[in-house]
């Protein structure tokens, strides 16, 4: 995001262009990934619901993926994922 | 019209004017009696304002921040402890710009506990982003109410307002005062339209994201530029009332002045009093003048310094006490503002009035005598002096 002087932005700190918070990276906070096995998923898309960074991309109701650079490692998907599935591992980052 | 009024009823009255969209109350001495008179205006239909009863000051400055956020004019009013309670939102409803007016009737802070005046509440928020002007009588309370808004409101100012009202001495005592007509009034303020309300959903907005190292301190510079352009916009404000209602307001009110050598600066009601003893001393032949404060945030620091440029010995009266081992905030204020630009004038300060202790005549008295020996033998004995406490 490039950054803007103080007279270019608008006052009070307000945000006037919804849904821009695309452009802010927060994938650099994490300190666990969320690893995802589909051998062991049922799709019951219950992490896509739960994940606060809508960081969890489903094609055709299907996991495919984690957007990493929005994700920031809360480990939700992992916890709310059914405890007879599991099918989200929390692995440290390197 | 003339009219008999309380100094919160006359606050209330402007209130009643202005016909705010929302208000938020949760009732304080001596504020309360502000909001039990807008509580009867709600209930006669006389303002078709939606009065909001808080459980507490914190949600009260919440909801007005809500209610202006939203888009609409919105108020509350507090004293003392309840302004010390709202102080987290307070600095929140002056960092997101929202136009907000609250009165505070000055109130000692606890503790040990007092409900009377001094100023020891507002100057506790004096640098929190609100614009302070105090008043000297009713008459002021409900002027400043009325001209609050547009200073508030002003695309380069942007920041809430603070009038005050020194407890019990202004909020309690009957006083007359003119008021003028409804629909001058309104027109004086005219309309608020809202740049980024959040109830749009054609334009969605917003307020109160997480800002960083990366760009909160570009909302503060501009905040900071908006506390300096409130100083010409309170000036434009005030001239603006005068052409409509014949009575003038700047930063400060300068009281014989033009010749003086000595002067007292003065807050809130205090000024009363103490004009009359200038007039008093005049006639012994001092050279003595008075300025009293109306803006206190932003500080007329320059206005100031030039005004008090020929003055040799400056008597600062501060209702509240800086526990900071240098004396009030007054006396600081006005202290830095001199720094560099008059090195020649002695400045003394005088703290009085703490938890609503009398200030007379004849203390002030004693204070112009004192600046008086002070200029003739040129010592300073006590930089900072506690007028009235038992020694
Ligand atoms: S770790 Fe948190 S942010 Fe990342 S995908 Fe899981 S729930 Fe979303
Ligand atoms: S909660 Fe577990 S089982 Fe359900 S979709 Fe997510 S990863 Fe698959």
């Amino acid at each position: 995001m490039s950054n803007k002087k103080w007279k270019e932005i608008p006052i009070g700190g307000l945000i006037l262009e919804p849904g821009n918070s695309v452009k802010y990276k927060t994938g650099g906070w994490r300190v666990f990934r969320p690893v995802h096995d589909p051998t062991k998923c049922s799709n019951c898309l219950i992490c896509w619901i739960y994940c606060p960074d809508s960081s969890i991309i489903v094609k055709n109701g299907k996991i495919e993926k984690f957007d990493y650079d929005h994700c920031k490692g809360c480990g939700i998907c992992a916890r709310e994922c059914p405890p007879k599935i599991k099918a989200i591992k929390m692995v440290k980052e390197e | 019209m003339r009219q008999a009024m309380t100094g919160n009823e006359a606050v209330a009255y402007a209130m009643k004017q202005i016909n705010p969209e929302v208000v938020a109350a949760y009732p304080i001495t001596p504020q309360t009696g502000i909001m039990q008179k807008f509580a009867d205006y709600v209930a006669n239909g006389q303002v078709d304002t939606e009065f909001l009863t808080m459980d507490s000051e914190h949600s009260a400055m919440s909801a007005t921040i809500g209610a202006s956020a939203a888009g609409v004019r919105a108020m509350t009013a507090t004293s003392s402890n309840g302004l010390a309670y709202m102080w987290e939102i307070v600095y929140i409803a002056a960092s997101y710009r929202l136009p907000i007016v609250m009165p505070v009737v000055n109130r000692a802070l606890s503790g040990p506990i007092n409900i009377h005046c001094d100023h020891s509440d507002t100057m506790g928020c004096r640098d929190s982003g609100w614009i302070q002007i105090f008043s000297e009588n009713s008459q002021e309370a409900y002027d400043n109410a009325v001209q609050a808004l547009r200073i508030a409101e002003h695309p380069d100012v942007m920041l809430p307002v603070m009038i005050t009202l020194d407890g019990f001495i202004i909020s309690h005592a009957l006083e007359t005062l003119s008021t003028y007509e409804d629909d001058k009034v309104k027109k004086f303020i005219g309309n608020y339209i809202p740049k980024h309300p959040l109830i749009n959903p054609s334009q969605p907005v917003t307020y109160g994201p997480l800002d960083f190292f990366d760009y909160y301190f570009e909302h503060k510079r501009q905040q900071a530029e908006g506390m300096v352009n409130a100083k010409k916009v309170i000036q434009e404000v005030g001239r603006a009332f005068e052409k409509e209602f014949n009575r003038s307001y700047g930063l400060f009110e300068e009281y014989r002045m033009a010749d003086a050598e000595l002067a007292l600066i003065v807050l809130g009601s205090t000024a009363g009093t103490a004009k009359a003893v200038v007039d008093m001393v005049r006639e012994k032949g001092y050279k003595i003048g008075l300025i009293k404060i109306r803006c206190f945030r932003p500080f007329p620091e320059e206005e100031l310094a030039e005004a008090l440029k020929r003055i040799k010995v400056l008597a600062v009266m501060d209702r509240s006490l800086g526990f900071n081992g240098v004396g009030g905030p007054l006396f600081n204020d006005v202290r830095a503002a001199l720094f560099g630009r008059n090195a020649e004038i002695k400045v003394v300060n005088y703290v009085y009035g703490l938890g609503g202790r009398e200030i007379t005549p004849n203390d002030i008295w004693n204070i112009c005598n004192n600046i008086r020996d002070i200029n003739l033998t040129g010592k300073v004995q006590s930089s900072v002096n506690y007028v009235g406490v038992r020694e």
